[in-house]
C-alpha cells in the first residue's frame, strides 16, 4: 500500500513525542534524512514522449531540490523544537508542505511512467483497475479524456491524479506540489508543472497530455489500486 | 495605462457585477454592451530584451501564452453574457474562476510588457525622482527593494508573481506576491510585476530561476513603473 503521507505523519509523531518529554531541551531527535530516488529507467527511455532533456533537469534538479529542501526545513524545525520556538515551528510548515509533496509526488510520479515499448504501459497490465475504471467511465477512452480534460483545466502549476477512496476511483487535483493526502490513495499522478513539459512542448500543454498516455505505468497502477505494491516511503533500499 | 487596458477595466467590473447580481433581466440589455480583449502589441522586439530574456521566451509568451488569456477571458465573458441574457446567474457566477484566471492574466501580461524594456533604451539602472525618494522611505534603498523582490520571487511555490504596489490608503511602497493569475486588486495599485511562472524563463534559465530574477533588473522599465507611481 502506498503509504504516502508518512513524511508528515511520522514527523509529527516524532515531534510530538518529542515534546511530551520532560527533558525537551536535552532530548537530541534522530530525523530521517531523505535521498533522491534512482529512477528505475534511463533519461532517454521514455523518448519520444517525454525528452531526455526534461527527465534528466526533472529528476536531478527539480526533485533533488525538493529532496535538499524537504531536509533543510526538517532540520530546521528540530532546531525550532528544540528550542521552543514555535513560532519558527508554524513558519516552516508550508515549506515542509511544500517540499515533502514535491518529493512524495515526483517520486509517485516515475514509478507510474514506463517506456513504451514495456508490458506495463499496456492496459492489460491492470485487469482489476481496469475493470473498476469501466464501471465507473464506462470506457477506459472515457476515463483517459475525463483525466485530460481535467489536467488541462489546472490554473497554474498542479498534479492531476487518479484516486482511490474506499472501493471507489476518482479524478482530483492538487495545486503546487500538495500531496495526496487523507483516505484516498493515490493511483496515477501526473504532473502539470510547466518544468514537466516546456523544453519539449512548449505551450503546447494538450500534446504532452495526449502522449504521456504511452508511457503509463499500469502494472505500478494496479499494484497501488489492490494495495499490493510496497509503499514508496517504506522502500527497503531507503530511496525515499 | 494603455488602451487595451482601459478598454478591458470596464468589462471585468460589469463582469463582476453581472455574476453577484440579483437583479432581474433590466440590467441584461445594458451591461453587454461590449468591446472584446485584444492582445497589445508590444513597444520593443522580441528579441530587445536580449540577452536577459531571450527572443524565443518572448515570442512565445507573448504570442501563445498572452494571448491564450485573451482568449480565454473572452470566452469567459460570452458566457457569462449569455448566461446573464437568459437570467441564469447560477451558470454566470460559475464562470468566476475562469474570469479571475483569463481577466488576471491579461491584466498581468499587459502590465508586465510594458514594465519592461530593451537595457539600450529605458530597461535597467535605478529609479529617480519621487519614486526614488518613496522607495529610500519604505524600503531604506534600491538595494532592500530588490532583496525583498527577489526574496518573494524564489518564494513563490507553484506559479505565480511578485509586484511592487503602493497601498492606496497609506500611501507606503510594499512587495506582494500573488498565486497564478490572480491580479493585484482593491487597496494596491500593481506598479512593477514580474512573472514568476516557469514559461516565463524556463527556456532560457531551465531551474534556475535565481539567475532569472537577478537578470531581468537590467530590463525594468523604471519610467513605466514612476509614472505609475506618480499617477496612483
Ligand atoms: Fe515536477
Ligand atoms: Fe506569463
Amino acid at each position: 500500500m502506498v503509504n504516502f503521507g508518512n513524511v508528515l505523519q511520522g514527523y509529527l509523531a516524532a515531534t510530538q513525542q518529542m515534546l511530551s518529554g520532560d527533558q525537551l531541551n536535552n532530548t537530541k531527535m534522530a530525523i530521517t534524512t531523505y535521498t533522491l530516488p534512482t529512477l528505475p529507467y534511463a533519461y532517454d527511455a521514455l523518448e519520444p514522449y517525454i525528452s531526455r532533456e526534461i527527465m534528466t533537469l526533472h529528476h536531478e534538479k527539480h526533485h533533488q531540490a525538493y529532496v535538499t529542501n524537504l531536509n533543510a526545513a526538517l532540520q530546521a524545525h528540530v532546531a525550532a523544537v528544540t528550542a521552543g520556538d514555535i513560532a519558527s515551528q508554524i513558519a516552516l510548515q508550508a515549506s515542509i508542505k511544500f517540499n515533502g509533496g514535491g518529493h512524495i509526488n515526483h517520486s509517485l510520479f516515475w514509478l507510474n511512467l514506463s517506456p513504451s515499448d514495456a508490458p506495463e504501459t499496456k492496459p492489460d497490465a491492470a485487469p482489476s483497475l481496469q475493470t473498476e475504471i469501466e464501471k465507473t467511465w464506462g470506457t477506459l477512452d472515457a476515463f483517459k479524456k475525463a483525466f485530460s480534460a481535467t489536467l488541462l483545466a489546472l490554473q497554474g502549476s498542479g498534479w492531476g491524479w487518479l484516486v482511490k477512496e474506499g472501493a471507489s476511483l476518482r479524478i482530483i487535483t492538487t495545486k503546487d506540489q500538495d500531496p495526496v493526502v487523507g483516505g484516498e490513495i493515490p493511483v496515477l499522478g501526473v504532473d502539470m508543472w510547466e518544468h514537466a513539459y516546456y523544453l519539449q512542448y512548449l505551450n503546447g500543454k494538450a500534446a504532452y497530455v495526449e502522449n504521456i498516455w504511452n508511457v503509463i505505468n499500469w502494472k505500478t497502477a494496479e499494484e497501488r489500486f489492490l494495495g499490493t505494491g510496497e509503499s514508496i516511503l517504506e522502500a527497503p533500499n531507503g530511496s525515499i | 495605462m494603455s488602451a487595451t487596458l482601459m478598454r478591458t477595466a470596464p468589462v471585468l467590473r460589469a463582469a463582476a457585477r453581472a455574476s453577484g447580481a440579483v437583479k432581474p433581466m433590466a440590467m441584461a440589455s445594458t451591461s453587454f454592451v461590449r468591446g472584446k480583449a485584444t492582445l497589445p502589441d508590444l513597444s520593443y522586439d522580441y528579441g530587445a530584451l536580449e540577452p536577459h530574456i531571450s527572443g524565443k521566451i518572448m515570442e512565445l509568451h507573448h504570442k501563445k501564452h498572452h494571448q491564450t488569456y485573451v482568449t480565454g477571458l473572452n470566452s469567459a465573458l460570452e458566457t457569462i453574457g449569455e448566461a446573464e441574457s437568459k437570467g441564469d446567474f447560477t451558470k454566470a457566477a460559475s464562470v468566476a474562476p475562469l474570469l479571475n484566471f483569463h481577466g488576471g492574466g491579461h491584466l498581468n501580461h499587459s502590465l508586465f510588457w510594458e514594465n519592461l524594456a530593451p537595457a539600450s533604451r529605458d530597461g535597467g539602472g535605478e529609479p529617480s525622482g519621487s519614486l526614488k525618494k518613496a522607495i529610500g522611505e519604505d524600503f531604506g534603498s534600491f538595494d532592500t527593494l530588490r532583496k525583498q523582490m527577489n526574496t518573494a520571487l524564489a518564494g513563490i511555490q507553484g506559479s505565480g508573481w511578485a509586484w511592487l504596489v503602493k497601498d492606496k490608503q497609506s500611501g507606503t511602497l510594499g512587495v506582494v506576491t500573488r498565486a497564478n493569475q490572480d491580479p493585484v486588486t482593491g487597496n494596491f495599485v500593481p506598479l512593477l510585476g514580474i512573472d514568476a511562472w516557469e514559461h516565463a524563463y524556463y527556456l532560457q534559465y531551465e531551474n534556475r530561476k535565481a539567475e532569472y530574477f537577478e537578470a531581468i533588473w537590467n530590463v525594468v522599465n523604471w519610467k513605466t513603473v514612476a509614472s505609475r507611481f506618480d499617477k496612483s
